[in-house]
């Protein structure tokens, strides 16, 4: 009746112990080919961050390189406007010259996406709504491109930035060691690296630092602090020149006086510009305006070809270096802000790991000492599909390329917990059948039969409450709910298939020994 | 090795009432605390920083307090030791939107000159999302607990589901009551294994009711006492066994997994022992409270049955109709 030997519940079970086995070296050897599982932020220590974009910021910068561009424009074809502003969402001006309303409608007809109100020659330009939704997007999505941008330049090992939901974005850092340096790299992020060449107010410069904002605005002037004295102020056009859009390439050097500077290219549009410009306005101030800081002013004593410059202004080294990657890499078209940080420290993260093997292996062999007392051959067999259950697990995190978090570790023990739960309802549905005299072949089939309904449901219902924690969960509690859904999945295998072919393999001599206290730790009753 | 004996019958449905009792005693006490003492949500929850300091000799607490609470901003910070005297947890309800500079880097400043420290961690969660967050983890919990009434209720009968459901707000709201009890920090990994005790718990439960199902079907006895004591019983050492194994791993959690690991393997641990309560005890008599028939339902099983067999018989009929 029983014929041991190979079968194919044993032959997968062995394809499943060269499959985990296999897949979970490189994780464990750390080797450096192959995939493996990589910790999460909270094991291996590192910064992770989500991030708001504010996006009604991006209009605002819209509008005012749409004003830019107006009076580009105005200025080339000699037409005549005046008090042209910004406010807010709004560009105003007045067209003076009737004459050429027709030259400039078409000019405003090529901007996508803008309505142009006219109460005669008076204009006020906004956004369209679809406009508006598609700057916002495109705010975000440059905002992530430009944050990669700058970490991939930074020098850490493999940072992550990537948008979450619908105007988020998350940043994580692994490999950062020290404090300073995450703030270095924070700072980084959120630099709005906003270069602006615009134009001193020669009438008001005097009193730059007496006028208030608003009698400014009525000018059309913004006041704007010094980056190396914010106390004084410099009362500038608040139409820029040109902006940091047209920048190609921004370097690190040192000027005359052996201090470091940044100088930058423009492209042949902003070298044109910048040329005009400079030729029309020989003699008058020039600020170079980086993040709402005037860097210098000088004066413009010839036309500037080329176009080239330099932002001096008592840069360390170091910030020298992250300005020039941040201008690089381009502005954020909005803001960022934080709305959620977890840092945590290298040593933190060796803790919590050393803690949690310990609980791992102490559980482990708490459970596997358990077993074989209370089943005999019976609990080591179980014993055995635990340990592949075990290494199953990570070689299927390992392929997926699966990040192991610490609640991912707390998943990973209570596995083991319940991992040998499907073997426990078996040997005691094989128990039962015993007592009711049937022959040991008769009840382990019979065993694994009856049992199995009650394990799918048991495990199917733990499953969809893994399944549900990972669609609601968040960060770590995702990595809590990809091990134990793992680890579910693994069980069935291993701890019903696999135990299964061992019986059937074993049969022969567990039918010649007739030891059942030895085989199941049972006795057989009277 | 045996615990149970083999092929004994216990009572349990004659002392149901007591059981019930202690439980309905329990759930009371449980919303008392939740009421009176409430949850203590941590940051992930409620919003606002935490930051773990640790320092190379006994970490000077009052000092730390005075040094911190000086800033307007941290003048309602709570110091409290976290796992080892050298180690503080400061935490307070601000936050700051500022990406480059925030409470991390002014709290360092702040706490020179107290010693040599390191800062472990820093966790900052703005209130917008910590209100997402306790949106999402209610949402979890309800539903996981409609999947599970559907599929239960899909494979048994509904009033095996409205059972396990019971049993399960009956697990959580034990827990719960012990978390308000010993004013554990509610965050997002409470709410894991709240989850997983979810799974846990009816987990076990399925394993009675599949019981029951089966010696409904396998025996001419229509009292359910006696097939409920049945089948309870021969579960038992299933439960127990399981329960025990479950225990074991979670209590070295518990004791070895560390500080930053509590709350989670503290909230399993009292729910693993009210949710193997809840299936010996407390599911099971639920079926009878909610008017389950055994007549009934072997009627149902039986009309059911009679109904595939006929449209067996249609199909081959049609089948032969066809030829």
């Amino acid at each position: 009746m029983s014929k041991g030997g190979l079968n194919y519940r044993l032959v997968i079970f062995f394809i499943a112990i060269v499959f985990g086995v296999g897949f979970s070296l490189p994780t464990f050897l750390q080797t450096n080919k192959g995939s493996k599982i990589s910790l999460g932020l909270d094991l291996q220590g590192g910064l992770h961050m989500l991030l708001g974009v504010k996006t009604d910021e991006a209009i605002k910068s819209k509008m005012k390189s749409i004003a830019s561009s107006v009076k580009f424009f105005t200025d080339n074809n000699d037409i005549v406007i005046d008090e042209l502003r910004i406010s807010g969402e709004l560009v105003t001006f007045t067209l003076l010259d009737g004459d050429e309303e027709k030259n400039l409608d078409a000019m405003l007809k090529k901007i996508q996406g803008l309505q142009v109100k006219k109460e005669k020659l008076r204009y006020t330009l906004s956004l369209s709504n679809s406009e508006k939704v598609a700057t916002k997007k495109f705010a975000i999505s440059q905002a992530v491109e430009t944050i990669r941008n700058r970490l991939d330049q930074f020098g850490l090992s493999e940072p992550n930035v990537a948008k979450q939901g619908v105007d988020k974005i998350l940043v994580e850092l692994p490999g950062i060691k020290t404090i300073e340096q995450e703030k270095r790299a924070r700072e980084l992020i959120a630099k709005a690296a906003h270069l602006q060449l615009m134009a001193i107010d020669e009438k008001r410069a005097d009193q730059a630092n007496s006028m208030s904002e608003y009698e400014a605005a009525s000018y059309g002037d913004i006041i704007l602090p010094d980056s190396r004295n914010p106390q004084q102020k410099h009362i500038v056009k608040s139409v820029p020149i040109l902006d940091g859009s047209m920048l190609t390439d921004a370097k690190v050097g040192f000027s005359n006086m052996n201090q470091p500077v940044i100088n930058f290219t423009l492209n042949s549009e902003g070298a044109k510009i910048f040329g005009d410009y400079t030729a029309k306005n020989v003699g008058n101030h020039l600020a170079i305006v980086l993040d709402n800081l005037v860097y210098s002013a000088p004066v413009i004593r010839e036309r500037i070809g080329g176009g080239s410059g330099q932002i001096s202004g008592g840069f360390s080294v170091k910030e020298a270096h992250d300005v020039a990657i941040a201008l690089r890499s381009g502005a954020l078209l909005a803001p960022v802000k934080l709305l959620e940080k977890r840092s945590v420290g290298p040593s933190l993260g060796a803790d919590s790991i050393k803690a949690s093997m310990l609980a791992l292996i102490t559980g482990f062999v708490l459970v596997f000492l358990f077993m074989i007392v209370y089943y005999g051959m019976a609990g080591l067999i179980a014993d055995i599909a635990l340990l592949v259950n075990l290494f199953l697990v990570i070689a299927i995190m390992a392929l997926f390329g699966a990040t192991l978090t610490l609640p991912g570790m707390a998943g990973i023990v209570l596995t083991v917990g319940m991992a040998v739960d499907a073997n426990v309802i078996i040997n005691e549905r094989i128990r039962e059948l015993f007592r009711e005299g049937k022959s040991v072949a008769q009840a382990v089939e019979k065993g694994y039969a009856n049992a199995m309904s009650a394990i799918l449901d048991a495990n199917i219902t733990t499953l969809i409450a893994a399944v549900v924690l990972y669609a609601y969960g968040t960060g770590p509690i995702k990595g809590f709910a990809v091990t134990m859904s793992i680890g579910i999945l693994a069980s069935m295998l291993t701890a019903i298939l696999g135990t299964h072919g061992i019986y059937q393999y074993l049969m022969p001599i567990i039918d010649r020994s007739k030891s059942l206290p030895f085989w199941f730790g049972v006795r057989r009753s009277k | 090795m045996q615990i149970f004996s083999k092929d004994k019958t216990y009572n349990f449905m004659g002392k149901s009432n007591i059981f019930i009792s202690v439980s309905i005693v329990l759930i009371l006490a449980s919303y008392f605390f939740l009421y009176t003492k409430g949850l203590n949500y941590g940051i992930d929850f409620s919003g606002g920083t935490v930051v773990q300091v640790k320092y190379d000799k006994k970490a000077p607490i009052k000092q730390i307090r005075k040094s911190i609470t000086k800033e307007k901003a941290f003048s309602n910070a709570t110091i409290t030791e976290f796992g080892s005297p050298n180690e503080v947890i400061i935490r307070f309800s601000t936050t700051s939107g500022n990406v480059s500079t925030d409470a991390g880097d002014r709290i360092k400043g702040l706490l020179k000159g107290t010693g040599n420290f390191e800062i472990r961690r820093v966790d900052i969660v703005g209130p917008k999302v910590g209100g997402e967050l306790r949106e999402k983890g209610i949402m979890a919990m309800v539903m996981s607990i409609l999947a599970i009434l559907i599929y239960v209720g899909f494979r048994f009968e509904w009033r095996f589901a409205v059972a396990s459901v019971m049993a399960l707000v009956h697990d959580i709201s034990i827990a719960m009551g012990a978390i308000a009890f010993f004013q554990v920090d509610v965050n997002l990994d409470v709410l894991a294994a709240l989850l997983t005790l979810l799974g846990y718990s009816l987990n076990d439960t399925i394993i009675v009711f599949d019981r029951i199902r089966e010696g409904i079907t396998q025996t001419k006895d229509l009292n359910l006492f006696n097939v409920i004591n049945d089948s309870v019983s021969k579960t038992l050492s299933r439960t127990i066994l399981t329960s025990l194994t479950t225990f074991f791993v979670i209590l070295t959690l518990f004791l070895l997994g560390g500080e930053i690991i509590y709350s989670f393997s503290f909230t399993l641990l009292v729910g693993i022992i009210v949710g193997t309560y809840s299936s010996v005890f407390v599911a099971s008599p639920m079926l009878k409270w909610l008017g389950f028939d055994l007549k009934d339902y072997k009627a149902k099983q039986v009309a059911k049955e009679k109904r595939r067999i006929e449209r067996e018989k249609m199909r081959a009929q049609y089948e032969k109709g066809m030829m």
